[in-house]
């Protein structure tokens, strides 16, 4: 459950960090959920659906640097009617290919990779670690982007220029940084991986698209990166304890507890609002966040 | 003296043999066709120090910003070393070893000394960051100028003084030649000011060149070798400072008009305004910054604070407007306690207040003339009835207010953000003036304006003592507290260690005062 937050997370983190806020996050994975499932169905291969997700994403985020970065546009606005978007465009394409009523058809998707089976059986730690490792190979791969991420914004010249354009940057522009290129790049880069966190709903977790399935996950990934502090290492705990919160409301329904379903599901949302409101407080994120840069 | 003059002027010369460092010829710049730069020629010679002296929006920075890649000039050429160069970015005069110290300082609070350094440098390490290595180069940097600074700090913690020797460190890392230094020392203490210039001195010494734009005579005539005036967008003339006085340059940067001096008639003082009895504030960080202080002030009298920036001034001109809390003592004004009152109710008092931050404090920058001129009194008549504003008034005073201050606006609808500091200003004392205060708090009522605007700000502040209004000038400007004030106090460390009349001060007195040497009378 945590694993589209993280993925998608890192990847605003990037542009966010190059002060660009992208509340369209949501309508970048919702375009990546359902282009991942058709890519999939008609190039018959979870790879490329994946690949065609992550097209859709880098498209859509396209379309948001050149409203944003490029022709000044408010990001708040072009994010918003992205998301609207998004929720409008993609049931309109899913009733078109799959139908109104059908079951959904088979298609390619992620698989859980089996713990190896003589492991398992030695003791009972085996059972707790074939439990723990049995996921799709879509979660191992996730797992090396917060240390690629750290690496990449504090010891390379790149990251060093993403962060100093999220703070300042006119400063930026008098020592010869593109400006324009760098916030470029940065959304470019979060539409990519949005666009996989999408795919990874549809192809790793459901098998089919669903209307809305990413339920608010774009906006808890944004809330993620603030929640992280804007580094990569606290995305990545922000995501597990965000996607822990998803996999409460589950496991509670599954449970029976008697609380009335509603409030079951309100549970991740109040988690991600409590943690925002009283844990964060004060934090500090990049000083030109949401500001468009016009060079004079 | 005339010895040493005659051989400056032979250095140049000689120097003027060799082609010039860099040549600006027939540079012009217009912006949506208003003239910021026309038909300017700049010669400038390797290992000097030039000036460019001109009032605010001479053109100055611009030109600057065109040197340094910002701006493309609409016409015209730049000769770098005697051959053509086309300096399209930031990047190719950096290239060309031209650095530039904005007046504004172009640094990132959040980084540290080292990142803001490199930032945007190409190692050739395929990207990777050493900062160490780095670190490394500018502590030898530091030291070779006989600087200090910690490069792991983070720039948000280094005083304004600091932050401008980065910025120098920050370009001759980059391996500048010719310095550009952007009204450098708006912003210093004295000190720091002393500082930077012995920081020149051994750039020049060096063989740099810098290029030093002001419009504070007195630094141009100690630091510079040569001067160019610009006026107007236009390069009037360029002559050696050795062979100039202050006086010929003012003529020269005003256009030939000659300075109204600051008339004064004596004071003629009506009864008390204000009164400050043992008054104890805390600032922000939680210090005390005003200790026991007791002050008076009388209608028709200007009362000069003199001190160093953050002896406690800031908290003062807050106290008496409401907007900080004593945490004992009293402030009385018309005879009325203020204690537990808000802003609003100073206000009605009829405190008029020019803060020191126009910025932040002064203006909104992004609302136009009109709707800064009422600021302060939009919720009563005549501005408003019933919560509805009276446009059709509002425009006509409004006009009327530029009209009589002078100020250089398109019109009243023009956003505060695309005016001078001098008209801004002109607006922050239409509206202040305007409801005739009964006591005016002025601080650095002149910063960041020219010569004209100054002028003009000052005569504006004594018209208002002359008609009985009580004025508490605060100001870091000796040479201002003397030209206005009617007395003067000093205050330092949060006390007021001297008050005397502005007829018996003598300088020397009141720095060794300011500097918490020497106690006058209270």
């Amino acid at each position: 459950m945590a694993m589209p937050i993280l993925i998608a997370g890192m990847g605003f983190l990037f542009s966010e960090r190059a002060g660009v806020v992208n509340i369209g996050a949501e309508g970048i994975m919702l375009f990546g959920a359902l282009a991942g499932v058709v890519g999939a169905l008609y190039l018959n291969s979870a790879w490329l659906g994946l690949l065609a997700a992550m097209l859709a994403g880098l498209l859509v985020a396209a379309i948001f640097a050149l409203l944003t970065v490029s022709l000044h546009a408010d990001q708040i606005v072009v994010g918003a009617g992205i998301n609207i978007l998004a929720a409008g465009l993609t049931t309109t394409v899913n009733r078109i290919v799959f139908g109104m009523n059908a079951t959904p058809p088979a298609i390619p998707s992620f698989h859980v990779l089996p713990f190896p089976d003589a492991l398992a059986r030695i003791s009972w730690l085996g059972e707790i670690l074939s439990t723990i490792f049995s996921q799709n190979i879509l979660v191992y791969l996730a797992l090396f982007i917060a240390p690629l991420s750290q690496y990449f914004l504090f010891h390379t010249e790149i990251g060093l220029k993403i962060r100093a354009v999220g703070e300042y940057p006119k400063a930026c522009d008098t020592v010869g940084i593109d400006v324009v290129r760098v916030r470029y790049g940065t959304i470019l880069f979060s539409g990519l991986l949005g666009g996989a966190a999408g795919a990874y709903l549809s192809l790793g977790v459901l098998s089919f698209f669903m209307e809305s399935m990413t339920a608010g996950r774009g906006f808890i990934a944004l809330a993620a990166v603030v929640f992280g502090k804007y580094t990569p290492y606290g995305v990545l705990g922000a995501a597990l304890l965000f996607g822990a919160g998803l996999s409460l409301e589950s496991r509670l329904q599954a449970l029976g507890t008697g609380i009335p379903y509603q409030f079951i599901l309100m549970a991740p949302y109040i988690l991600t609002i409590l943690t925002l409101a009283g844990f964060v407080g004060r934090n500090k994120g990049p000083a030109a966040s949401g500001i468009p840069y016009i060079k004079e | 003296m005339a010895n040493k003059k005659q051989m400056d002027n032979q250095a140049l010369t000689q120097k003027q043999t060799t082609p010039p460092l860099l040549e600006m010829r027939h540079i012009s710049k217009y912006f949506a066709g208003v003239r910021a730069n026309h038909n300017i020629n700049l010669q400038i010679c390797q290992g000097e120090v030039h000036a460019l002296l001109g009032e605010n929006g001479a053109g100055k920075s611009t030109l600057m910003n065109i040197l340094y890649g910002l701006y493309p000039p609409t016409a015209g050429k730049i000769y770098w070393k005697g051959q053509a160069v086309d300096i399209q970015s930031p990047k190719d005069a950096i290239a060309l070893g031209i650095g530039m110290v904005h007046q504004h300082f172009m640094l990132i609070p959040a980084l540290s000394v080292v990142e803001n350094v490199v930032l945007g440098m190409n190692c050739g390490r395929q990207g990777r960051l050493n900062l160490n290595e780095a670190a490394k180069k500018i502590e030898a940097l530091a030291k070779a100028y006989n600087m200090s600074l910690d490069p792991w700090a983070k720039v948000w913690q280094l005083s304004v003084g600091q932050q401008q020797r980065l910025e120098i460190l920050k370009a001759l890392y980059k391996g500048a030649d010719l310095l550009i230094l952007d009204e450098p020392t708006a912003v210093l203490t004295p000190q720091e000011t002393e500082e930077l210039f012995n920081m020149i001195r051994r750039l020049t010494e060096a063989n740099h060149t810098v290029i030093f734009i002001s419009h504070k005579l007195n630094e141009i005539m100690a630091i510079c070798d040569r001067v160019s005036i610009l006026r107007l967008g236009e390069i009037t003339s360029t002559i050696h400072v050795c062979d100039t006085c202050q006086q010929t340059l003012a003529r020269l940067m005003m256009g030939g008009e000659e300075l109204s001096a600051i008339e004064k008639k004596p004071a003629s003082l009506h009864e008390t305004v204000l009164e400050c009895t043992k008054l104890c504030c805390r600032n922000t960080r939680g210090l005390m910054a005003l200790k026991d202080l007791s002050l008076s002030l009388a209608g028709g009298e200007i009362l000069g604070i003199a001190g160093v920036d953050g002896n406690g001034q800031s908290e003062l001109a807050d106290a008496i407007c409401g907007l900080l809390t004593p945490e004992s003592g009293k402030v009385r004004i018309n005879g009325v306690d203020m204690a537990g009152k808000s802003a609003r109710a100073f206000l009605e008092q009829g405190v008029g207040h020019i803060p020191e931050d126009r910025h932040r404090r002064g203006v909104v920058l992004s609302m136009n003339i009109r709707e800064n001129f009422i600021l302060m009194n939009y919720y009563k008549a005549p501005m408003s009835h019933k919560h509805l504003l009276d446009w059709k008034l509002i425009d006509r005073l409004t006009d009327e207010a530029m009209a009589s201050y002078q100020v250089k606006a398109p019109d009243r609808d023009a956003l505060m953000q695309n005016l001078s500091g001098g008209n801004q200003q002109k607006i922050v004392l239409a509206r202040e003036l305007s409801k005739a205060p009964s006591l005016l708090i002025a601080m650095h009522p002149s910063r960041g304006l020219d010569f004209g605007a100054t002028a003009y700000v000052h005569n504006r502040i004594i018209e208002a003592r002359d008609r009985g209004c009580a004025v508490l000038l605060i100001s870091t400007e000796i040479e201002e507290i003397l030209a206005l004030s009617d007395r003067v106090a000093v205050l330092y460390e949060g006390e007021v260690v001297g008050q005397m009349p502005a007829a018996e001060v003598k300088t020397d007195t009141l720095g060794l005062m300011m500097a918490g040497a020497l106690r006058g009378a209270g």
